[in-house]
């Protein structure tokens, strides 16, 4: 990055964008030119620099200092303390929460530590919307050496050698499907890029779109030519207009440069990128679905076969990856199938992306090499639970996953062991759950996903999953009886059976999953009519213990359906025929007087 | 071929590549049930969501159930279609569908031909472990046609005879998950959508979301009232299925037993559809061939082809798809609605009956008769020309009600004189019969010579576009012919695009023409039923001693005494109509 | 006897002019539904009865793909468009209470509009901001790491027609 003496790298991810980074950057910029120092200090907006729990974040260059929740108001003192007299903002500085004192730099924090960065490799390093930063970091690259080397099917079988599977949940390998596309023969054939994130607590793809969408179009540039594809299109969600606005500055910077279009590199190959929007439809993540999607029709799945490598778009081969899939692709190229085989375990190589969330202290976009465990991941990257707290589970693959507990945190996390453990890798969602977590109401909650985005083509999927969710309401209500549950286990396995797509195939995965490591707390629900964790509403009531209320009226301003009533200065009581549950008061109660019973 | 090898409940089997476990089975008498799955192959009609599950089999090797339906047969594959497994799993699939239907079996239209029903028979399901909410939609009543998507199995049948078999577009499916539903837009009413009222969607439901108007109470009540002059049409297509509700084979002729039974019920006047469709020819015969003459002599302003006008359903097809082509088809009146025009006019004169106090019924193989008979065009001073159209299924319920014991019935002729009819008018019940009837009168008139062959098997077939060209003394009459209303499209885009070669064409809207009405009984998509109807329908054209329209003598008869010459003036007020464009108009409103 | 759609000029050539945008393919309907919602705001059947005309595809078929997509409405949004997250991070960091709050003081259910049409009512997907969970977003503005009683202070800034979003 040219000749900048500084570079103050402003993370422009979602999570930072939404406290005000572009405010941030505004206000840098602005300073630094009133103090005449434009041609010294570059401001860049980047991607996620993945520690989200600690944004804004602003990183200086060269000297890695990682300053945190930076507010538009702290950037006058970041230019003259940091910039200008050279001295470090220290209360700005990441503070570790052992032992309380301030980390400088990012590769001193704990949360960095034990992470590989293959696929983020460019996310919070450069600015994405300067396609000339991605070429100086090796970017097309490995386009070209495939171009010249030529040879198609040698390249599909680096990949192949790598071990690199799909990111997007099922990890089949991504050579052979590539194989399989290239095997296929057609006039026309497509390269679709799967960008429609649609699991609740997932924002991966989101993320390298936003902070390196050059790798994921020189990766799909790399597989048209391996497959003899000439068109490529992005599958993306219309809800991510910041990823759609830096991939269309990306194409069109991409095209402007010829490293897309016609004869690139001088060579016989074309090809070309458009995206398509996705329209809120978590089913269209299943290729088949996307594909209809993509052809203006309602994205319902079809049986497969045929796979869309013999009939995908408009009736062509097609190959269908996800966007963390993409970004793997330049580097293995660049550095070898040894290398990165080289990562991870047996049957799962490289590394994974993860969407770190919950209860846990350091909520952020993670990537770590396959075979890490997961109580490096939760106790060293996470920096534990939140307030102390027990860890209950760990929640992965979203709406098709499952909860790992305690018992499994030593189990190096692949593809294979996750599924032994009754979960699935996902598309790289983990929801840390603490010991306030209900098992039964988190399973409800990802049944009530499931049927509002079931698309109600098959039998078992539209009317079993209803069902299902219907049986989890009558238990967290206190109206379960123990045939429910028998119905319950016996109906997840019959809709996992039959199903048409993988939505119906692995929907009830969060109830055998629940079932299988917390039945007592649906025994609990069934037998005593209680929730353990105290989250069911109607399992629960709000007391207020007399002895420690004093009065102070707190909870009566905030009750919303002015439940609670008493003296002022004397303890004060609940109506329980009109408590609505919300728990506000609770919140509000400085001296712990309200009890969940 | 190819064949493939594979064993299915320990049995082997070897089928063609591309069979599917489905059909491998069926192969070696193992049935496995079905509920979406619908095919009419010799139709080209295919239906395979593989969306309901109840067919699901276990594959060795694969991790989840397999629908039979879609799964094609791999060598070597080893299938169970029975194992514990399986059969719980269909009986779960089986259980979540009836948990989500209303259970008025008792009084529901489909009961006794229901699939949903007999599923839960074979299976022997005494009670449904699942409880909650229940679709709730709007019950919806059309002339022809009554939905109730309460009781939707989502097979998707009649989404795919609407759009793919007809492009008619009325019906898609709505909503996803749970609501989800095969609907029209905005869920609003059938008359207000693109409908033709076909019936192909009552066809092939196999449950009872679309069901057709039942008309056969103000029928009965017609009937009672003796003040009333009931008099009764049927078409021509009725008689080579009807025999079927009373479990005789399918392609039986029960002409003789049909008029009896309607006789039986008490109505008045037993008539036959078959005359007004000779009156039909007679009329279109004689369009076509001014038509002809005139092109023939270089009338530029002549529009050719001619298109049939029998079918109701096609008619408002061209009237909402193809309203700028309005002009081409021909006048004449369905022989429906001729008949219809006729009894309450000439025949209510001759036997001193005034038209309110006359009541014409026709017994259809088609449900967009009931809408056809409605039409505003067809009535004078508001009475129609047709009173009720019922269709052959509510024929049967009404003869079984009637304690009538129709096997046993002994053979009893139509009423004189709008009864007699030729073999050229029983077969406008499939599809080319129309246009070869038209042609052994053309032939005759133009040529003035008799037809050196009377059947013209090149005008005959189940493909869902067929032309031939008929040597007309020298003149190369070219005709069309299309049946399903997708291949009709076909022929009407290259009309408008200028480059139909046809001078006369004939579509009817329901695939293999009326015999495979929406009113007929229901051939659960046995295509071999819909052929046996076929060739009853030319056998009973065998049967008859006249077999040309403009031979009956009792055509000729009303001629010379009350109509003067087709075409002419008496006709026109009478046999002909005119058509509307009912395209959606987007009106631009003032902000 | 023919069914009549009524809609204004402008809006019917702004429709024709997104139809043709896209050479008037059926295939990319999704795409003419997108831009045809960004220029309206809400896909009325009207809209759609254009849009099929222009697509030559019919009513029920758009009708079947705009009532598939949640992200496409026939009901106009408020003013100030709520959306609370309730992607998992954000649900079980509370989000659902902070839902029933928004119902109970906006007294709308999900999906609805007031009637004065100044709020609407959503629940979304994750918006991928799960470190300032829970978040929830009047327009585009985010708000994050809310607890229940911060909701008043949000709807009590927009109430009288607050700051323009």
């Amino acid at each position: 990055m040219a000749n900048y003496k500084y570079h103050m790298l402003v993370c422009g991810g979602t999570g930072c964008f939404a406290s005000q980074s572009d405010q941030i950057k505004k206000n840098l910029a602005q300073i630094i030119e009133e103090k005449g120092l434009q041609n010294e200090v570059q401001v860049v907006i980047t991607g996620c620099f993945g520690f989200c729990e600690q944004g804004p974040i602003v990183k200086m260059l060269p000297d890695n200092t990682f300053y945190v929740r930076v507010k538009p108001e702290d950037c006058r003192e970041l230019v003259e303390e940091h910039i200008i007299k050279g001295r470090k903002v220290n209360r700005l500085l990441y503070t570790d929460p052992e032992n309380k004192e301030h980390v400088a730099d990012s590769k001193h924090m704990e949360f960095y530590k034990k992470q590989l960065r293959i696929a983020l490799r460019n996310c919070g390093f450069i600015d994405p919307e300067n396609i000339n930063e991605y070429i100086a970091r090796d970017g097309y690259a490995a386009l070209a050496s495939v171009l010249e080397i030529n040879n198609p099917l040698a390249t599909i079988d680096v990949i192949k050698k790598s071990g690199l599977r799909g990111r997007g949940g099922g990890g089949f390998p991504t050579g052979l499907k590539w194989e399989i596309a290239a095997k296929n023969h057609a006039d026309q054939k497509y390269v679709v890029c799967n960008a429609d994130e649609g699991d609740p607590g997932a924002f991966m793809d989101r993320s390298i779109l936003e902070g390196d969408p050059h790798s994921v179009l020189e990766a799909m540039a790399i597989n048209g030519f391996c497959i003899g594809a000439n068109k490529g299109l992005i599958y993306i969600r219309a809800e991510y207009p910041l990823a759609i606005e830096r991939l269309l500055i990306a194409i069109k910077q991409a095209e402007e440069t010829g490293l897309l279009g016609k004869n690139i590199f001088g060579s016989d190959f074309s090809f070309d990128i458009e995206l398509r929007y996705g329209a809120g439809a978590f089913v269209c993540g299943e290729e088949t679905a996307l594909i209809h999607s993509m052809e203006g029709e309602r994205g319902e799945p079809t049986f497969k076969p045929p796979f869309p490598a013999q009939e995908g778009y408009l009736k062509m081969p097609t190959n269908v990856n996800n966007v963390e899939t993409y970004a793997n692709i330049p580097v293995i190229i660049l550095k070898g199938w040894e290398w990165f085989s080289s990562i991870g375990t047996e049957k799962s190589k490289g590394t994974k992306v993860f969407a770190l969330a919950g209860k846990i202290n350091n909520v952020g976009l993670i990537e770590v090499p396959m075979g890490i465990t997961l109580r490096e991941v939760v106790y060293e990257i996470g920096g534990g639970i939140k307030d102390g707290k027990k860890f209950k589970a760990m929640q992965t693959g979203g709406p098709s996953g499952g909860c790992l507990t305690e018992k499994f945190l030593d189990t190096p996390i692949d593809y294979d062991n996750l599924i032994e453990a009754g979960s699935m890798m996902g598309s790289g969602g983990m929801i840390v759950m603490d010991e306030d977590d209900c098992m039964v109401a988190v399973s409800k909650f990802y049944l009530e996903f499931t049927v509002e985005e079931s698309c109600g083509k098959c039998t078992p999927c539209r009317i079993g999953n209803k069902r299902l969710y219907e049986l989890l309401e009558k238990i967290t209500e206190g109206k379960g009886t123990m045939e429910d549950l028998d119905i319950l286990k016996s109906l997840s396995k019959v809709i996992k059976d039959t199903s048409l797509c993988g939505l119906g195939q692995t929907s009830p995965n969060p109830v055998l999953s629940t079932i299988d490591n917390f039945w007592d707390e649906y025994l609990a629900h069934v037998m005593e009519k209680k929730c353990p964790a105290g989250q069911c509403k109607a399992l629960k009531s709000y007391i207020i213990e007399p002895d420690l209320c004093i009065g102070c009226g707190a909870c009566v301003r905030v009750c919303p359906v002015n439940a609670i009533k008493g003296e002022k200065k004397m303890p004060h009581e609940i109506n329980q025929a009109d408590c609505i549950k919300c728990g506000a008061c609770i919140e509000k109660c400085k001296f712990n007087a309200i009890l969940i019973k | 071929m190819d064949k493939i090898k594979l064993i299915i409940d320990n049995k082997e089997v070897s089928v063609p590549k591309g069979s599917t476990i489905l059909e491998a089975a069926h192969k070696i008498g193992i049935d496995i049930p079905t509920l979406c799955h619908f095919e009419l192959k010799d139709l080209d009609i295919h239906n395979k969501p593989g969306g309901c599950r109840i067919c699901v089999v276990e594959v060795e090797g694969r991790r989840n159930l397999a629908p039979a339906c879609v799964t094609e047969c791999t060598e070597g594959m080893i299938v169970k279609t029975n194992s514990i497994r399986v059969l719980n799993a269909r009986r779960t699939v089986l259980e979540l569908l009836l948990s989500d239907h209303p259970a008025d079996c008792l009084v529901c239209a489909k009961s006794c031909h229901c699939q949903l029903q007999d599923l839960a028979a074979r299976f022997g399901v005494r009670e449904i472990p699942f409880q909650g909410e229940q679709s709730s939609y709007q019950l919806e009543v059309s002339p022809s046609i009554i939905r109730d998507m309460n009781k939707c199995v989502m097979c998707r049948r009649c989404e795919t005879m609407c759009n793919e078999l007809q492009t008619v577009g009325a019906l898609n499916a709505i909503e996803r998950g749970f609501p989800a539903v095969v609907s029209t837009a905005f869920n609003q009413t059938l008359a207000n959508s693109p409908c033709t009222f076909c019936g192909q969607c009552v066809a092939v439901c196999p449950v009872g979301a679309l069901v057709e108007m039942d008309h056969t109470p103000k029928v009965i009540r017609a009937i009672a009232d003796g003040k009333k002059t009931v008099v009764v049409q049927v078409a021509p297509a009725v008689r080579v299925a009807l025999g079927e509700e009373f479990g005789m084979k399918p392609g039986t002729i029960v002409t003789g037993k049909l008029t009896a039974a309607l006789k039986a019920l008490g109505f008045n006047y037993v008539f036959d559809t078959d005359w007004s469709a000779d009156l039909t020819i007679m009329e279109e015969g004689t369009e076509l061939i001014d038509k002809l003459t005139r092109h023939l002599n270089g009338d530029k302003s002549v529009k050719l082809p001619l298109l049939s006008s029998c079918c109701p359903a096609w008619v408002n097809f061209f009237e909402y798809h193809f309203p700028e082509l309005k002009d081409i088809p021909s006048t004449a009146k369905s022989p429906q609605q001729m008949f219809g025009s006729i009894a309450k006019s000439y025949f209510a004169d001759k036997i001193g009956v005034k038209r309110e106090d006359m009541v014409v019924v026709s017994v259809m193989p088609c449900l967009a008769k009931k809408y056809e008979c409605a039409r505003d065009e067809f009535k004078v001073d508001g009475n129609p020309d047709v009173d009720y159209s019922i269709s052959t299924r509510e024929l049967a319920a009404l003869i079984k009600q009637a304690n009538i014991d129709f096997k046993s019935l002994e053979d009893a002729p139509f009423d004189s004189p709008l009864g007699e009819s030729t073999g050229a008018a029983v077969i406008f019940g499939t599809t080319g019969g129309v246009i070869e009837a038209a042609v052994r009168t053309v032939y005759e008139v133009l040529t003035k010579k008799p037809l050196p062959k009377l059947e013209f098997t090149e005008l005959r077939g189940l493909e869902g576009v067929r032309s031939a060209t008929i040597d007309v003394d020298g003149f190369k009459l070219n005709i069309g012919i299309a049946h399903g209303l997708s291949n009709a499209r076909k022929l009407l885009n290259e009309i408008k695009e200028g480059k139909s070669q046809f001078h006369a064409i004939e579509v009817m809207a329901c695939p293999g023409g009326c015999i495979d009405g929406g009113g007929q009984p229901l051939h659960h998509g046995n295509s071999e039923i819909i052929k046996a109807r076929w060739e009853a329908i030319y056998e009973a054209d065998r049967n008859m001693p006249i077999r040309k329209s403009h031979e009956n003598p009792s055509i000729q008869a009303i001629y010379k005494e009350f109509l003067g010459e087709p075409c002419g003036h008496k006709s026109h007020e009478l046999l002909h109509t005119h058509y509307f464009d009912k395209a959606k108009v987007i009106e631009v409103k003032l902000d | 006897m023919s069914v009549k759609i009524e809609i204004s000029q402008k809006t019917r050539t702004k429709i024709e002019e997104i139809c043709k945008s896209f050479n008037n393919e059926p295939g990319e309907l999704i795409n003419v539904l997108h831009k045809t919602q960004d220029y309206l705001g809400y896909l009325p059947a009207e809209v759609q009865e254009v849009v099929a005309h222009e697509l030559k595809i019919s009513t029920a078929k758009v009708y079947g793909v705009v009532s598939f997509y949640s992200f496409f409405t026939m009901i106009p949004k408020g003013r100030f468009p709520v959306s609370i997250c309730m992607g998992t991070a954000c649900y079980v960091r509370g989000a659902e209470r902070i839902l029933d709050e928004f119902k109970h003081l906006l007294k709308l259910g999900v999906g609805e509009t007031g009637a004065d049409g100044l709020f609407s009512l959503a629940s979304l997907r994750c918006v991928g901001a799960c470190g300032l969970a829970p978040v929830v977003l009047v327009g585009e503005k985010v708000y994050g790491r809310l607890a229940t009683d911060d909701v008043k202070s949000i709807v009590e800034e927009y109430k009288g027609g607050g700051c323009a979003v």
